[in-house]
């Protein structure tokens, strides 16, 4: 008997969970952008640089698109997690013989492929407004799906401690959305007075994205190394902690 | 025989909440197992501890030798559960969640058993209808169906027939003597005491997380019930002194007596005959576990 089974079929389970509802959980979140891009690029794109020879509506289209990634991804995990807690199916994957290492790994991978999927998405359909360069495309690789493994990860988290879906909705709403909307999706945080610079650097999200942006402009507000240090330091940080709720059993064995 | 299910000091708290308080006991290959116990009683907790959904405070399980905490893959593949509550995942159909249930348990191209399994508790015309669809009756045998998928040697049935009509209870119940005959080992817990005795070979009664009987059924029902003897004597006559001690309660004028065994007829009836009473109705009614069930949990109260 094949060991990896198990996991492969739990990942298949969470992909297919959300490609049987994409119209929800990939035509959404990527019409939202759309929305996004439309407004602010029409408000501000004659007003506002950020770096030269960038319009601003080129700048926004990474921010946008690493922002839906993050949240799609947080919003895979966390709420799949959610929904078998409360309607009690998560017993299904409880009862056979899965570790926690692959349960953890099945969540992530999936959560990381549909925020990458709508990320995608949200290129495609931005892309023509102002197209921004592909400088280095590795970089956006790596960024995009080690930021989406960070979400879905902490997706797991909240899944597991959440018990009812507007305990989910408060950690997305006072956590998630800050953390991301606060970020530089919209804006270099050079515009910002000092003080929100400083308060910015503590943000991890701000180094996903602006490492993300660098992989498109070339350009960045801080070094792609020191983003990429830092984003790979909180997917170990977030994955150890999620992991050790997972083998504890926290919430789901007892 | 080998020891299909060993249970050892199993303890468990919620909290101030003793809900298992060192619960030991063996079950054998092949048994049909009951686990009876009011409400709270802790056979949940326990099924949770065995089947890994629960870990446990003190005390060591096993299923086929295989602990389920230090070889838990090992004793999941062994073990399969249907859970109490009426859980599915309403994104699959009811072959997708078969199939899904069947990679969960390291099984690909499982379709023939699959089939199979859906044949037999009657569920072919629905293979392809969503989760959501099914009446509640159907959506539990697909619970019973995805604990079946990686022929598991040992069944755990928790409270299968909650909520299930008469046709699907009988047919369940068909299978699952069918899958017992075969060799697997069956534990049930229920509330229906009848089908506990008509099914179960040996029986463990649990009170607030204790057993308080465990014994085979037919001991069980020997030592805590008895045939009981209705008599409507002629006249509304009293009973005479030598059966005083039989009697259990008297209503509408009919004696309702405990006999120890089915020859104490005999002793009641001599009575009868010498002290010249007439019997104007008598009715007989074999032992059952109901009166038994209630007969242990009055007992461990009282301890």
């Amino acid at each position: 008997m094949n060991g990896l089974i198990g996991f492969r079929t739990l990942l298949w389970k969470e992909l297919l969970r959300f490609w049987k509802v994409s119209f929800q959980t990939v035509a959404a979140p990527v019409v939202t952008a759309l929305l996004y891009l439309l407004i602010f690029s029409h408000v501000l794109d004659e007003h506002v640089q950020v770096y030269q020879s960038v319009r601003y509506t080129a700048f926004l289209i990474p921010g946008l698109v690493m922002m839906s990634v993050l949240q799609n991804a947080f919003a895979n995990s966390s709420s799949s997690l959610i929904q078998s807690k409360v309607t009690g199916s998560l017993v299904f994957v409880l009862l056979p013989p899965i570790s926690y290492l692959e349960f953890f790994l099945a969540y992530v991978i999936a959560a990381a492929i549909r925020g990458v999927a709508v990320g995608i998405g949200v290129l495609l359909v931005t892309v023509w407004f102002a197209p921004p360069g592909f400088e280095q495309p590795l970089w956006i690789f790596v960024f995009a799906l080690l930021g989406g493994a960070i979400m879905g990860a902490l997706g797991v988290v909240a899944g597991i401690w959440a018990d009812k879906f507007d305990q989910l909705a408060a950690f997305q709403n006072f956590l998630i959305l800050p953390l991301t909307m606060l970020s530089g999706v919209f804006y270099s945080i050079h515009s910002l007075p000092a003080f929100w610079q400083q308060v910015s650097q503590f943000n991890p999200v701000f180094y996903m994205i602006d490492g993300f942006r660098y992989g498109f402009f070339g350009v960045s507000d801080v070094s792609p190394l020191t983003s990429l240090a830092v984003v790979a330091g909180a997917f170990l940080a977030v994955s150890a902690f999620s992991l050790a709720l997972l083998k504890r059993g926290y919430k789901l064995r007892n | 025989m080998g020891v299909a299910v060993s249970i050892q000091q199993l303890e468990k708290r919620f909290g101030k909440l003793t809900a298992l308080a060192g619960v030991s006991l063996d079950i054998a290959e092949g048994e049909f197992f009951g686990l009876l116990g009011p409400n709270g009683a802790g056979k949940t907790t326990l099924i949770s501890c065995l089947a890994g959904l629960a870990r446990p405070d003190a005390g060591r399980l096993a299923v086929l030798g295989r602990d389920v905490v230090g070889e838990y893959r090992e004793a999941r593949r062994l073990l399969g559960v249907v859970p109490q509550e009426l859980v599915f995942d309403p994104f699959f159909t009811v072959r997708e969640t078969l199939r899904i249930q069947s990679g969960y348990f390291g099984l690909r191209d499982n379709d023939a058993w699959i089939d199979e399994i859906l044949a037999n508790l009657d569920l072919t015309d629905k293979a392809d209808t969503n989760m959501r669809r099914l009446s509640g009756g159907m959506k539990r045998r697909v619970l019973v169906a995805q604990a079946l998928v990686h022929k598991p040697p040992v069944i755990v049935l928790d409270e299968p027939t909650a909520g299930v009509d008469v046709e699907l209870r009988q047919g369940l119940w068909q299978f699952v003597r069918r899958l017992n005959g075969e060799g697997h080992t069956i534990i049930l817990t229920t509330h229906y005491l009848e089908e506990a005795e008509a099914l179960c070979g040996r029986i463990a009664m649990l009170q607030k997380g204790r057993v308080v009987a465990l014994d085979s059924t037919e001991n069980l029902l020997r030592e805590f019930s008895g045939h009981a003897l209705t008599l409507r004597l002629a006249g509304g006559a009293a009973l005479p002194e030598s059966l005083v001690g039989l009697a259990v309660g008297q209503a509408n004028g009919d004696w309702q007596l405990r006999l120890p065994d089915f020859s104490a007829v005999e002793r009641v009836l001599a009575s009868l005959r010498e002290a010249g009473i007439a019997i104007e109705d008598m009715r007989l009614s074999p032992p059952d576990l109901e009166e038994a069930f209630v007969r242990v949990m009055q007992k461990g109260r009282s301890q």
